[in-house]
């Protein structure tokens, strides 16, 4: 089978080949990165809270759990624009309170229902994960998740 | 067995099976959660059990493969392990670091980003670990003979080891670090591991079928062509929703299509050697196991992934028990199951007795193989349903999780068969066998 090459133009064209694709592939992810940067995300307004509030979500492996643009676990709900649901786009003040009740209430206890752990976290940290939250609400995700009409 | 040296894969063979125990007691009780939410969810939430269950698997999968290096390059290069004292250091840094990282995440201590969770310095052991690895074998094959399967095996490492190190770039930006954390993932499970997968394969069909090196090593590079032609930019399929630009939706959908390809090759390749094969070998099991990966890993990493990787459905699909489903199939069909084939021909030579009880070993891959299918139909079942409720008509995500709740029900069924079938074959691994039988040359 395959008699049409030999060993030798096999190995090249894999190695030839691969050189070429990673090129190109490493080239795509700068212009991504610029893109990222520049034009989906709002570096403006990506502050030390908002920072502070990514390291609360990494600190607490809600991501094993949730998912954020739709990686992580599956077995709680995405977050990604938890921010808007919980109606922190049209009232800031109100966003920060309900997330930080819903958290505070956990967990439910309630049998037969998923339990999302007790946290404990801070003021600061309830405040910096809002920051987060809402900051991410604001990536342009090409339109994802899909918003069924409810 | 001819070269001393070989017995270094003796340690990591078994580390890699307590950690796979370890790692399917994990994702039983992970599955068992899904149905009584409450089971202990005070002491061991779901988060922990989650890290512990994807974790160990990493972990002896990595074992497995150092394992395999050791055992099949002084055959390939002709030659002894270039350093076997550190190679027995490298093994105990390693388990020291893997261990240590599973007790801290039961006391809460971990970073956050997923499968990357493990604390920095368990991060840095890793790099240290991998660099020694990568050390020892560079010199065993510099000093030794260069095949194509030792160079595919040696490239597919360093591949391993280099793109590891975006493990250490976690941006504030989180479009940003999702963009390079996929640099560690993919460019691992669906790049360079495919390399090591095919040199195992490799060198598993030359041992076992006698037929032409040469044939076998042509084919080999054919097959790792395709992998990473498809591969590297495949990686876009994950670019489609984390603020990437659009024409990755464009890139990623046909690159990764093509993803299918190399896994079909693997297919006919391995099932077209075995035909052609010269030599009626003993190790049965072994040969199964090697079938067995190529056609499950068609259909894990080949069929199940290309299902959802079209950017207009996965649109629908991304982020649902879908990806579980694909994740749990092509795991098992390439990684593991290449594993327990390398495991599996080793062993009896490790040991030094006849390939024994290999009727165990087969039950047990019939078990185990069946378990993990009927796992991901049921997932697939669930995650159909959870599309179409959540994602088409809207429905709220616990809402859809009572609806599908029957599926998870199955899916632990499915996973207390595979708890069995692997211990079955730690048992049937490990077990007292014919030792008054000489070694097999």
């Amino acid at each position: 089978m395959s008699e049409g090459i030999t060993k030798t133009a096999a190995r090249n064209i894999f190695f030839g080949g691969t050189i070429f694709f990673f090129v190109i592939f490493v080239a795509l992810t700068v212009h991504s990165h610029l893109y990222i940067v520049n034009v989906s995300t709002d570096s403006s307004t990506l502050n030390d809270s908002v920072a502070r509030g990514k390291h609360v979500w990494e600190k607490n492996s809600c991501i094993n759990c949730h998912t954020i643009f739709g990686e992580g676990a599956y077995f709680a709900p995405e977050v990604g624009k938890v921010w808007i649901k919980f109606g922190g786009a049209d009232d800031p003040e109100m966003g920060k309170e309900v997330l930080k009740a819903w958290m505070e209430a956990m967990p439910t206890g309630i049998e037969g229902r998923r339990q999302m752990p007790a946290f404990n976290l801070t003021d600061q940290e309830h405040e910096d994960l809002a920051a987060f939250f809402e900051w991410i609400s604001r990536v342009d995700t090409q339109g994802w998740p899909p918003q069924p009409e409810e | 067995m001819k070269y001393q040296t070989q017995k270094l894969a003796y340690p990591y063979f078994v580390a890699a099976m307590g950690l796979f125990v370890a790692q399917v007691l994990g994702g039983l009780i992970a599955g068992t959660i899904y149905v009584f939410p409450n089971f202990l969810s005070e002491i061991l939430p779901f988060n922990i059990i989650r890290m512990i269950h994807t974790n160990a698997l990493i972990v002896w999968l990595l074992m497995g493969f150092f394992g395999a290096t050791y055992y099949l390059l002084p055959e390939e290069a002709e030659t002894e392990i270039y350093s076997p004292k550190l190679a027995w250091i490298q093994f105990w840094l390693f388990l020291f670091a893997a261990a240590s990282a599973v007790v801290g995440y039961l006391f809460g201590v971990h970073e956050g980003r997923e499968f990357l969770e493990q604390p920095l310095w368990v991060k840095i052991a890793i790099v240290i670990v991998a660099l020694m690895f990568m050390f020892n074998i560079s010199m065993t094959l510099l000093k030794g003979k260069r095949t194509a399967i030792s160079i595919i095996l040696i490239t597919g490492l360093w591949g391993l080891t280099l793109f590891f190190l975006f493990a250490f770039y976690n941006p504030s930006n989180l479009s940003l670090d999702k963009m390079y954390w996929w640099y560690v993932i993919h460019l691992w499970v669906e790049g360079v591991w495919e390399l090591i997968l095919a040199a195992i394969l490799g060198f598993l069909l030359i041992k076992m079928t006698g037929v032409d090196r040469e044939i076998i090593e042509k084919w080999l590079y054919v097959i790792v062509g395709l992998a990473l032609f498809s591969g590297l930019l495949g990686t876009g399929h994950h670019y489609y929703w984390i603020g990437t630009p659009g024409y990755w939706q464009w890139l990623g959908s046909i690159f990764s299509a093509l993803e299918v390809f190399p896994f079909l090759a693997m297919v006919i390749f391995a099932f077209y050697i075995v035909r052609k094969s010269t030599r009626n070998h003993p190790n049965k099991a072994a040969l199964l196991w090697v079938l067995g990966c190529t056609v499950l890993s068609f259909f894990g990493a080949g069929v199940w992934g290309f299902m959802h990787t079209l950017a207009p459905i996965n649109f629908y699909t991304h982020g649902t028990q879908i990806t579980s489903s694909h994740g749990h199939l092509a795991f098992y069909g390439a990684y593991v199951m290449i594993n327990l084939a390398i495991i599996s021909y080793a062993m009896p030579h490790l040991r030094g007795m006849q390939p024994y009880n290999q009727n165990l070993n087969m039950w047990s891959f019939w078990i185990t193989s069946s378990g993990m299918v009927f796992m991901t139909f049921t997932l697939t079942a669930a995650g159909v349903l959870q599309t179409h409720l959540e994602r088409v008509l809207g429905m709220n995500y616990m809402d859809v999780q009572e609806q599908i709740a029957l599926f998870y029900w199955m899916r632990l069924g499915s996973g207390i068969v595979v708890v069995i079938g692997v211990l079955l074959f730690v048992y049937a691994t490990f077990a007292k066998g014919k030792e008054e039988q000489a070694e097999i040359r």
